[in-house]
């Protein structure tokens, strides 16, 4: 318990010393939600969608997590670099425990950085509409964050250096943000991108979002729950599997 | 008792042979130096030993722990002095000892107690709320020594602990360590360049060189045997004087080095 405390507890410590990265963190949602909000919204409205911030905000607050969440977990690639990695390699805990309390220190920052987002949006206009369970909400959010920590872990403890990272992002993590239904619906995508679509993880966090927010489910609330927790189990296995491999 | 037992250990990275076959054991208590000209498979060595490094084949009892069945045991059993940084440089000096202090299970006020003593005589513990990132080089070596130290194992490893340090500094950890050898009977393992260290301070040296152990004797053994006057003296004599840049394992240290200079954000 005092191994998953103690790195939790680091994770925490360096990213709130990180000023720059908690502000920068929090630009981009802000401009996607200014200027997809604002820039389709009319569009939106005239196809009888109804508002687009209601819409996009549980993509955009989906989308933040993610970014944090995988970024958190790629993290490990600069432990090694840097060295530090070897001091927790080295010691005599269960390496298991070593990559579950640094998921869960780069969750905890991903569903802060979630529920900032979420604060933005209502000054950008956002409203709830139902009455929200806001455990829901939590939960949803926390299930995105812990599944795509764990992710960036388990890729990370493959990686040497920076130089697949970029690869990742483009071939990984925008196309998981752009197919999950976060900024637009499925509705009307060719047949093989829906197929992507329902395939990708995230459909089925930003779909639990949206859900707990709006009301609104396209899946459904047990489904959501179901393949996002399944997920994250599958993905801490593999994580911690892949991160005892390493070898310093 | 024999703390560690290395049998016919091997290394290979691809068809580069880092570690070829080595077997040594040490009885506890020990002082030990690891020596070697660059790239002869020290640290490599070092890393196999500690669990760090799967060996290619081979066996190593530390402590009676297998490495390869018992690691936790193992590394329960150890300590070690990386060669190169391993802290933590976005926490404080403090930080980075009470990390390592629970991940070592030592109770709190021992831990206290101990970074205060081992901050105090690195003599960092005025800067012990600074960021590691703020050290200059050989405060952050201090740092890592006095970590090492902070919880007592039954074997400690020190890969070059002195390296780019004042000979204040250097007499100061010597003298720990000594202290440490003989009142809690740790064993100790360390490579280091500096011959006058090893001369002074070891019970047993041994002299690798392209991955195999050449020789295993007292430091006055070998210096009989070479007719030498010191243990550099004697050291050239047995590993020669041509300069190993160009050795295999080298190359790797070197690739290394780039990966990482490329790699730093």
């Amino acid at each position: 318990m005092s191994t998953i405390y103690i790195l939790w507890l680091r994770q925490l410590k360096r990213s709130f010393r990180s000023k720059s990265r908690i502000i920068g963190s929090l630009g981009q949602p802000l401009l996607f939600l200014l200027a997809f909000g604002y820039g389709f919204g009319p569009v939106f409205q005239k196809a009888g969608e109804g508002n687009y911030i209601q819409f996009l905000t549980p993509g955009i607050i989906a989308m933040s997590v993610l970014f944090s969440a995988v970024f958190s977990g790629i993290e490990i690639i600069w432990d090694k670099q840097f060295g530090f990695l070897k001091e927790t390699l080295a010691a005599p805990v269960s390496r298991v425990n070593i990559m579950i309390g640094r998921t869960l220190g780069g969750a905890t920052i991903s569903i802060f950085q979630g529920l900032i987002v979420l604060a933005i949006s209502f000054m950008v206009g956002f409203r709830l509409e139902s009455a929200v369970a806001a455990w829901n909400v939590f939960l949803f959010i926390s299930l995105i964050a812990i599944l795509f920590t764990a992710l960036g872990t388990a890729i990370a403890s493959i990686l040497q250096d920076f130089q697949g990272f970029q690869m990742i992002m483009n071939f990984m993590v925008m196309p998981l943000f752009f197919l999950s239904g976060a900024i637009f619906s499925f509705q009307g995508l060719p047949s093989a991108l829906e197929f992507i679509a329902r395939i990708n993880p995230l459909s089925y966090g930003v779909d639990g979002l949206r859900g707990s927010l709006t009301g609104v489910y396209q899946f459904g609330f047990i489904p959501d729950l179901t393949v996002l927790s399944l997920l994250t189990f599958i993905l801490i296995l593999i994580g911690g599997y892949l991160f005892s491999k390493i070898e310093a | 008792m024999k703390i560690i037992q290395v049998k016919n250990l091997v290394k290979t990275f691809g068809t580069i042979e880092a570690v070829r076959d080595i077997s040594f054991e040490i009885e506890e208590g020990t002082i030990f130096a690891l020596l070697g000209p660059n790239g002869a498979g020290k640290s490599t060595t070092i890393k196999m030993i500690t669990t760090l490094l799967k060996p290619t084949s081979g066996d190593v009892i530390i402590n009676g722990f297998d490495i390869k069945k018992q690691s936790d045991d193992v590394r329960r059993s150890i300590g070690i002095v990386f060669q190169d940084s391993s802290l933590d440089e976005e926490l404080t000096a403090h930080e980075n000892m009470d990390f390592h202090g629970i991940l070592y299970k030592v109770p709190k006020k021992i831990r206290r107690e101990r970074t205060e003593q081992l901050l105090k005589m690195m003599e960092l513990w005025d800067r012990k709320d600074s960021l590691v990132k703020t050290f200059s080089g050989g405060m952050k070596r201090r740092l890592e020594i006095a970590r090492g130290f902070l919880h007592h194992p039954k074997v400690i490893f020190l890969d070059e602990p002195t390296i780019g340090l004042d000979p204040q500094t250097r007499n100061y950890i010597w003298d720990y360590v000594k202290k440490l050898n003989t009142e809690e009977n740790i064993t100790v393992v360390f490579t280091t360049h500096y011959m006058d260290e090893a001369e002074k301070m070891s019970d047993i040296v041994a002299i690798i060189d392209h991955g195999k152990i050449i020789k295993y004797e007292t430091p006055q053994t070998l210096m009989d045997e070479a007719h030498a006057k010191s243990l550099e003296e004697a050291f050239l004599y047995f590993t020669g004087r041509d300069i190993r840049e160009e050795s295999a394992t080298s190359d790797i240290d070197r690739m290394r080095n780039i990966r990482k200079s490329h790699g730093r954000k």
